[in-house]
């Protein structure tokens, strides 16, 4: 898409360099733990070594006999307060600290606070905890049987361990199409737990002024003004009001749903700051990261696709059971316990569905929502490109020639699916072609026929996702009640620059770019004459945040309309300054002409300066606005990736030769930024698919709980990824645009996983589970007989 | 995180180094490149009164042929062999070797005495000086001691020094004309320990045959693994498909890997076959062989 | 617990302190000398959000105590830029999109730097076996190997 603005104004399609990096590169950032305030405490908790567990006793005295060490908080402390318990964003509760017992390893016990990082390491040493172990559930299965041991003993009146119950669809006619169908395939999976690993962990600087009776918490948080309102309600009891808390996410170093539940750590924090009236900073230790926030997937899935012997796909149906540890602290949307899982019936033309989830407890880290997920889709679009493959296989069909079969056509959209989404736009056929083009198909397919006669194992596997993000629609989306519109605030000063605040949070997606380029776009004032600003909730727009790939479709959204509002009022102002009437003014990027006249115009700057100096007498003076866009519907981003794996005969290592990454996110504002997203989207797709996985052995310790055994990639696992777009614009979005950021961390691992199969699928292999590990893959091998 | 307290010493000397070894006996640990000392102590898994550091003795780094050896400092930097042309050109195993350790950055730091002091299975030297049949040198109070590599490990996270000994030296015979030596490692990614790795050093005869070969195994037992077995089978035989698959199979025998999340025993034998076979075909072919 | 006094040249100038013996040069370098832009990102040396250069090399500065930088040189990225000019890295990390959230930068540059120092065109392989201690979440490496073939023209 050639842009329309000069590279000067740099508005939309400019791969314009960011304005946030000067500060950078320079290693000039302001993170959490990079704040010092005077007079700071400094946090460490001690955590539970057992997955449930009675308290008999905690002694404190050794640690507070450390000099240095000031306090030690328990969950009698926050008791008295009754804070000791608080509630989840999804509307359960979970422990701040425990009274009673604890129900996960490494959970929060008790807090040290002390003079310095060191001697509160210290004092978590000598803290004495005297525990009574308990039975362990951690079999989700087992968990869910009638009759097992109730672990939410908290909750009066609760008999079992289930959360929730979700169902969409028409179960009758979906199960009479599959009575009637010709082909029926059927597949387990089990996608494991996985954590986002950002490279900065969470933290915060809880600072409680007691002269002006002010809460500041500098926050790595993805959502300020959520956690603002969360607060105030949570503590209003012990006088914290809304308009005296404020948060501040300065930078954070990633975030991908990670940073948007309120952990323990922070609520612990704050109460120790309003306690004892100085500020308190917390920064988790990176074990503390992976063994006890907010995790993602865990995911055990049932599908079934039923099909014409052509190959027409007429209904699928899937039943999971969804492990949310002991307490479900995901962060989806009110309604929606299992997120957007319905996405399910993903880019086919599938005339019935039906799909239901069960949430349960068990002895674990709470959680389920996180890792570039958009609420739940990475599992659906697993669930659809897995039993898609499978179809193929059954069938012995081409998988691109299946997919294309059954694609949603251009020409349905906006097109309604079987459980309820109206999907707004899209190509499908169109990516995939083109990421058939660019792998070049059909000389692989031959490759691996000459391959195979030699016995060597080469596969190629494609995902076609369909994305669903960009939450949401105020009729069916809130958080706590808390609808998910987002906000623009925009102000143009006298010279003509501006300032424009959000109510979203970048962690790395750049939006004091890109926001600055769609304003440019709409008021020809330069980007780089844009000043952005996110995440001070005392001077932010209200909004929900940025995760899920939300931010372009409502915050980018509202940024449209209120540089829209500011142009109608600029509209006025140059009919003034002109002497015309506003009907009479064209307007081309950055001013107001006089139709036929060309020559008499005003400049968007100049208009700017009349706003404060001359403007029209009964007008108001000034040149702002602000808008809170409440998107109509969701935005459905998609895409077709394409993956060539080599697999070693002898130790089972998957490597990825090639990977082709077609995607279609609408209009784009920055191009390069939107490869970024997906490079950086397609590793922590590649990562889940191969090599991370967080489990626990039958006593719930964990496995994977630090960087020794939870296996981020680095730059040589991951391959060269090569990526092209296709641009299918929104109909519904100001601009055009769709959301992008997690695209290719949800159509990605399918691909590999459906590559990998591919490889292995004329000796009958049929599934894998991820990760995908050399132990598994030679496993198979060995099974059939092909292990060197 | 963070360490527990501790004293820290920095002797200019390796007389003053053995001597605070001495005094503070098992509440003494030598720093060496500190890469596995430091995280331990950072995750309060080890215990250490007092640090002895040997970073400010002066000649500890080195790599140098004399006398019919290789004679590498205790405190010669992974990085340094990897930058090292006598290494690339005639010790390639170690090349090998180190390019594997750890990454990059670490290896700035890491050092070949301490790979091999730390006695860790997991470490990679001690398969390739077994399979070089290398000596360590220890210097403690009564002076140097020589000890061959096969005396050297002895049990999980235990070589055979004394508390008061430091690694100054690791010795390696020059590999006479028509010897190769391959070190290869599977792991899950760049940084981790190995999931299994063969270390293989041959000496072929004029024949083609092999007259000399070293053969270790790197984390498939409480300490490195010498597949003695296959070496034997493999002495005087021409090393082909077949004698390098009865090796290999030996190997697998001389295997006790503890399960983890690398993977179960069987895999990990089933690894260290394979590897060995990998590792001897390319030393074959570093050796002059086919 | 003995307390130490050390001199340690950070960025050309020259620093005194007395610390704990273990006070790690991370924890040295950004609370006491208050250089913010090396960061923390794991407690097992894995991550490299914590390299700096010391005499010269790449090290992880978590694993590396104060005390053993007393009379030697350490670079952080609060150095790179001379007298209000970037670093050719530093302007390769910017023209190539090698950076999104950032943590991870500094250290991936300091390595970077030490690279180019031996290697003037270092292949896209050398490149990322280069990296191969410094995690990045974000970028996915494409960019950031950009970057530092950037740098390389720059400084060729």
């Amino acid at each position: 898409m050639q842009p329309k603005t000069t590279p000067e104004v740099s508005g939309m399609g400019h791969s314009m360099k960011r304005k946030e990096d000067p500060r950078f590169i320079r290693g000039k950032g302001n993170y959490v733990d990079d704040i010092q305030l005077p007079g700071m405490l400094y946090m460490a908790i001690v955590r539970s070594p057992y997955a449930h567990a009675k308290i008999k006793s905690i002694k404190t005295d050794k640690a507070l006999k450390i000099p240095g060490v000031l306090a030690v908080i328990t969950g009698e402390t926050l008791a008295k307060y009754n804070l000791h318990w608080m509630p989840t964003l999804m509307s359960d509760t979970q422990m701040v600290l425990p009274t009673e017992k604890v129900m996960y390893q490494s959970q929060e016990v008790a807090a040290v606070i002390a003079t310095s990082r060191y001697l509160a390491a210290d004092g978590v040493e000598a803290v004495e905890v005297d525990y009574e172990p308990l039975p362990v559930l951690v079999d989700p299965f087992k968990a869910i049987a009638p009759g097992a041991p109730v672990l939410r003993t908290d909750k009066k009146d609760k008999k079992d361990n289930r959360i929730f119950h979700w169902e969409v669809g028409d179960r009758t006619a979906t199960d009479k199409a599959f009575a009637d169908a010709d082909v029926v395939v059927k597949q387990d999976m089990y996608i494991p737990r996985i954590h986002v690993a950002s490279i900065e962990t969470c933290g915060c600087i809880a600072d409680f002024d007691r002269v002006n009776g002010k809460l500041t918490v500098y926050m790595t948080t993805q959502a300020p003004h959520a956690i603002r309102t969360v607060f105030a309600l949570v503590a209003g009891h012990v006088g914290l009001s809304e308009e005296r808390i404020r948060i501040v996410s300065p930078d954070i170093g990633g975030g991908f749903g990670g940073k948007v539940p309120v952990y323990p750590g922070y609520v612990i924090a704050t109460a120790a700051s309003v306690v004892i009236g100085k500020p308190v900073k917390w920064i988790e230790h990176r074990m503390e990261n992976l063994q006890a926030d907010s995790f993602a997937r865990d995911y055990h899935i049932h599908v079934e696709l039923a099909a014409k012997k052509d190959g027409t796909m007429v209904a699928l149906r899937s039943k999971t059971l969804a492990d949310h540890g002991y307490a479900d602290a995901a962060a989806n949307p009110s309604k929606f316990p299992a997120g957007l899982f319905s996405i399910c019936t993903g880019s086919y033309d599938l005339k019935s569905a039906f799909a239901e989830v069960d949430g349960v407890y068990t002895n674990k880290p709470p959680g389920g929502i996180a890792y570039r997920c958009s609420f739940r889709v990475t599992e659906a679009v697993h669930l659809i490109e897995r039993i898609t493959d499978r179809l193929a296989q059954e069938l012995k069909m081409d998988p691109a020639q299946l997919r294309l079969k059954n694609f949603i056509p251009p020409e349905k959209f906006p097109y309604k699916s079987a459980l309820g989404w109206e999907y707004d736009s899209g190509n499908y056929a169109g990516a995939l072609k083109l990421a058939m083009e660019r792998i070049g198909y059909t000389a692989l397919r031959k490759e691996q026929a000459e391959k195979r006669a030699k016995g060597e194992l080469m596969g190629i596997g494609i995902s076609s996702f369909t994305e669903i993000v960009g939450a949401g629609p105020s009729k069916h989306f809130d958080i706590l009640g808390i609808k998910m519109f987002d906000s623009c605030e925009i102000r143009i000063h006298p010279t003509g620059k501006a300032i424009a605040r959000f109510g979203t949070k970048s962690q790395g997606q750049g939006h004091e770019t890109t926001y600055a380029q769609i304003i440019a776009e709409e008021l020809g004032i330069p980007a780089a004459h844009v000043q952005v600003e996110e995440g001070d909730t005392d001077t932010a727009p209200y909004g929900l945040g940025t995760y899920a790939s939300r931010s372009t479709p409502t915050a980018g959204a509202a940024g449209a309309i209120a540089a829209r509002k500011i142009r109608d009022k600029a509209k006025k102002i140059a009919a003034y300054l002109l002497e015309v009437s506003p009907e009479d003014l064209v307007w081309e990027t950055g001013k107001f002409s006089v139709k036929g006249s060309p020559g008499r115009a005003k400049t968007i700057q100049e208009i700017a300066f009349a706003a404060y100096t001359n403007h029209p007498p009964g007008m108001e003076a000034g040149l702002e606005a602000v808008d809170y866009y409440d998107p109509p519907n969701l935005t459905f981003p998609f895409g077709s990736y394409i993956c060539v794996v080599d697999i070693d005969r002898g130790t089972g290592a998957v490597k990825i030769r090639r990977f082709v990454a077609v995607d279609d996110c609408g209009n784009i504002i920055n191009p390069m930024i939107v490869d970024g997203q997906i490079h950086g989207g397609l590793t922590m797709g590649m990562a889940p698919a191969l090599l991370e996985e967080i489990s626990y052995d039958e006593n719930g310790n964990v496995q994977g709980g630090s960087f020794m055994d939870y296996l981020l990639p680095t730059a040589m696992e991951t391959p060269k990824w090569e990526t092209d777009k296709t641009v299918t614009p929104s109909p519904h979005h100001p601009f055009g645009a769709k959301g992008v950021g997690e695209s290719a961390t949800v159509g990605a691992p399918p691909a590999i996983v459906n590559a990998v199969v591919d490889a292995l699928s004329h000796l009958g292999v049929t599934h894998i589970d991820i990760p995908m590990t050399p132990e598994k893959v030679w496993r198979l091998l060995k099974e059939k007989g092909v292990a060197e | 995180m963070i360490p527990a307290a501790f004293d820290y010493h920095a002797p200019k000397t390796l007389a003053e180094a053995v001597a605070l070894l001495r005094e503070f006996k098992d509440s003494a640990k030598v720093l060496s490149g500190g890469q596995s000392l430091l995280p331990l102590l950072k995750l309060r898994l080890g215990q250490a009164g007092h640090l002895v550091d040997i970073g400010r003795i002066p000649g500890l780094e080195y790599i140098k042929e004399e006398g019919g050896m290789l004679r590498i400092g205790g405190r010669t930097r992974e990085a340094a062999l990897e930058r090292s042309e006598v290494i690339r050109q005639r010790y390639p195993i170690l090349l090998d070797t180190a390019q594997v350790i750890a990454d990059p950055v670490v290896r700035n730091m890491a050092t070949v005495g301490g790979n091999l002091a730390h006695g860790d299975p997991g470490n990679d030297h001690p398969a390739t000086m077994i399979a070089l049949g290398a000596q360590v040198v220890a210097t403690g109070p009564s002076g140097e001691r020589v000890i061959p590599i096969d005396s050297f490990f002895v049990g999980l996270f235990t070589t055979s020094l004394k508390p008061d000994e430091i690694v100054t030296e690791i010795r390696i015979p020059v590999p006479p004309a028509r010897s190769g030596g391959a070190y290869v490692k599977l792991e899950r990614k760049v940084g981790d320990y190995a999931t299994a790795a063969a270390a293989a050093q041959v000496t072929l005869a004029a024949s083609g045959a092999i007259e000399r070969v070293g053969l270790a195994l790197t984390n498939v037992g409480p300490t490195p693994v010498r597949a003695a077995a296959a070496e034997k089978l493999l002495t005087g035989k021409k090393p082909d498909a077949a004698a390098l698959a009865e090796a290999g199979k030996a190997v697998a025998q001389a295997c006790s890997p503890t399960e983890d999340r690398r993977g179960k025993q069987d895999y990990k034998r089933e690894m260290a076959r394979v590897l060995a076979q990998r590792a001897l075909k390319k030393a074959v072919q570093r050796a002059g062989g086919n | 617990m003995a307390m130490h006094s050390i001199k340690v040249m950070v960025n050309g100038t020259e620093h005194q302190a007395t610390v704990e013996s273990r006070l790690l040069l991370v924890h040295f370098l950004r609370e006491d000398l208050r250089l913010t832009g090396t960061h923390i990102g794991c407690d097992t040396t894995h991550c490299g959000a914590c390299t700096v250069l010391l005499d010269g090399q790449p090290v992880k500065s978590c694993t590396v105590l104060a005390v053993q930088a007393d009379g030697r040189q350490v670079a952080t990225v609060e150095g790179l830029e001379k007298d209000g000019k970037l670093d050719p890295i530093q302007e390769g990390f910017m023209q190539e999109h090698g950076l999104q959230c950032g943590y991870c930068t500094p250290g991936m540059m300091m390595t970077s730097s030490a690279l180019l120092e031996k290697n003037k065109n270092p292949s896209e392989t050398e490149i990322r076996e280069a990296i191969s201690g410094n995690l990045c979440r974000c970028t996915g490496y494409v960019n950031i190997v950009k970057a530092v073939q950037y740098a390389a023209g720059k400084l060729r």
